[in-house]
């Protein structure tokens, strides 16, 4: 298993360990030929607006926006905005691949940063952003101040935490999603199996539907 | 830091890794370079290089022009205070802003001791040019670190020395046996523990950014090709001919430094980088790199 971390700008590198922890091989994403190498993909923590930038410099507009339709991705903090429907303070683009509504520096600024203890895991919301909303679909699993910090949504996590801070290795996090990006790898085998054998029956699996039974 | 769990102060740092930090005098310069991709920006009156023409003292940026940087900016803001000088300190974390530089760049406020940074809930940032220095300023509460290359220069060889200079000394410490750690923590003028914590990590227990002299693409990937996580570049943009471009250009050439072709495309359509000073032939009182104990 393969997962791949968008080290454009941020804190990219910490997740190596927590990933190989959890037995999966830690690539780092810098270009469009990484991406079919990888069966999931983590949008890390750093400036969000900065990261949008780089996506375009670096020229992987395109094929991160196939990536993110397809396989599991893990978005933190300003992963979760890029994840976002719709982006508040100020209003920038996103990819709306998650139904959330997501306000930047929602907290404030560095002095309140702060930590929480979840599952016996100490976590940390550096210049944290809020979800403010979330759709029907979207399972929320955590909340901080009432409000959610960890949604899961088909086979797409985003945290408004930091759990890769934490040393304790892999976080419950990383070994979730490593998970997920098995289950949903085992399914596209199987599939991929299916259809060669000629029992694929394309008018009732649409690629949505496909999706959509990625995760539990 | 030594536990095993970085704090709210590292982990901001982490996560401005991978990304240029630029100096700015005026919210439009502010939004100048948020717009071109800096991931935050350090809020002054002066750059380095009119720090250096003007002489006389230089102190910390008035409060009012640091909030209004704060107001026109997503992107984090951080701001300078003099050596030793705390309520400088005090009156920057009473601001608000995410980052403290007590930084050489301004007239020290104390020639023997440093702030106590360990009393302050804002993170610090600090200059160093050797090990020593480093996990000194470490032990003090310093968050990140970055070099002091000579600031407002655009000379990059002060920066240079000192990334290597911290990577050999860091080199050494790795292959030394446990029984000579504590005699090299003498001989560095550093914190035993952090001495052994920099022998189990292999690096710096916190991020390490590099400073002073960059005013080039070239010159921000020829830094992080030798190790540093992130680039300050303070004189460097807005004293060129065109600080979008280059603000633009640096942010490509950091993000893909270790893409020649890129370094390439970032570097060619440039007008004039700031001009640039021989650092050899400064008098010794207009060395910053030499400020700090």
């Amino acid at each position: 298993m393969r997962i791949g971390v968008l080290a454009l700008q941020g804190a990219f590198h910490l997740h190596k360990s927590h990933i190989e922890a959890a037995g999966a091989e830690y690539v780092e994403v810098v270009n469009t030929s990484y991406f079919e190498k990888i069966d999931g993909l983590i949008l890390p923590g750093g400036e969000s607006a900065t990261i949008l930038k780089l996506i375009e410099i670096v020229g992987i507009e395109e094929s991160l926006s196939d990536f993110l339709k397809t396989k599991p991705v893990w978005g933190i903090c300003a992963g979760a905005i890029l994840m976002a429907k719709k982006v508040q303070n100020p209003e920038q683009k996103c990819y709306g691949i998650l139904d959330i509504e997501i306000e930047r520096n929602s907290y404030g600024r560095q002095l309140e940063s702060t930590e929480q203890m979840l599952d016996n895991y100490l976590v940390s919301y550096i210049r944290a952003p809020k979800i403010i909303s979330t759709g029907n679909n979207v399972k929320v699993l955590a909340q901080r101040n009432g409000f959610p910090s960890w949604v899961e949504e088909r086979n797409l996590m985003a945290t408004t935490f930091h759990p890769e801070i934490n040393h304790n290795m892999p976080s419950p996090w990383h070994k979730k999603f490593v998970k997920m990006c098995g289950q949903r790898k085992a399914l596209l085998t199987a599939l991929e199996q299916h259809v060669l054998i000629g029992a694929y029956d394309s008018t009732k699996t649409t690629g949505p539907t496909v999706r959509s039974s990625g995760c539990d | 830091m030594t536990s095993n769990h970085i704090n709210l102060k590292t982990g901001l740092a982490e996560m401005l890794k991978k990304g240029v930090i630029m100096d700015v005098v005026t919210p439009e310069q502010a939004r100048i370079a948020e717009d071109a991709g800096a991931i935050a920006v350090m809020a002054l009156e002066r750059v380095p290089s009119d720090i250096r023409k003007d002489g006389g003292v230089a102190r910390m940026t008035n409060p009012e022009l640091i909030m209004q940087i704060m107001e026109q900016v997503n992107i984090p803001v951080m701001a300078k205070c003099r050596i030793g000088h705390f309520a400088e300190a005090q009156i920057l974390e009473a601001i608000g802003v995410d980052y403290i530089d007590e930084s050489e760049v301004l007239t020290p406020a104390d020639e023997s001791f440093h702030i106590n940074k360990q009393n302050f809930k804002i993170p610090f940032v600090c200059g160093a040019t050797n090990l020593g220095e480093a996990l000194r300023r470490i032990g003090e509460g310093a968050a990140l670190i970055r070099t002091k290359g000579e600031p407002g220069t655009g000379n990059i060889v002060e920066a240079v020395r000192h990334l290597r200079q911290i990577n050999q000394e860091i080199k050494r410490i790795v292959s030394l046996d446990e029984a000579e750690l504590m005699t090299e923590a003498k001989n560095l003028g550093a914190p035993f523990e952090l001495v052994c914590l920099v022998k189990k990590l292999g690096k710096l227990p916190v991020p390490s950014f590099a400073a002073g002299g960059i005013s080039t693409p070239a010159d921000a990937a020829l830094v992080m090709q030798l190790g540093a996580e992130s680039v300050f570049v303070g004189s460097g943009i807005f004293k060129s001919e065109n600080p979008v471009a280059f603000a633009r250009a640096i942010v490509k050439a950091v993000v893909q430094f270790n893409d020649p072709q890129a370094l390439l495309e970032a570097s060619k359509k440039l007008p004039a980088a700031m001009p640039g000073l021989e650092v050899r032939t400064l008098p010794q009182e207009q060395r910053m790199s030499e400020r700090g104990w």
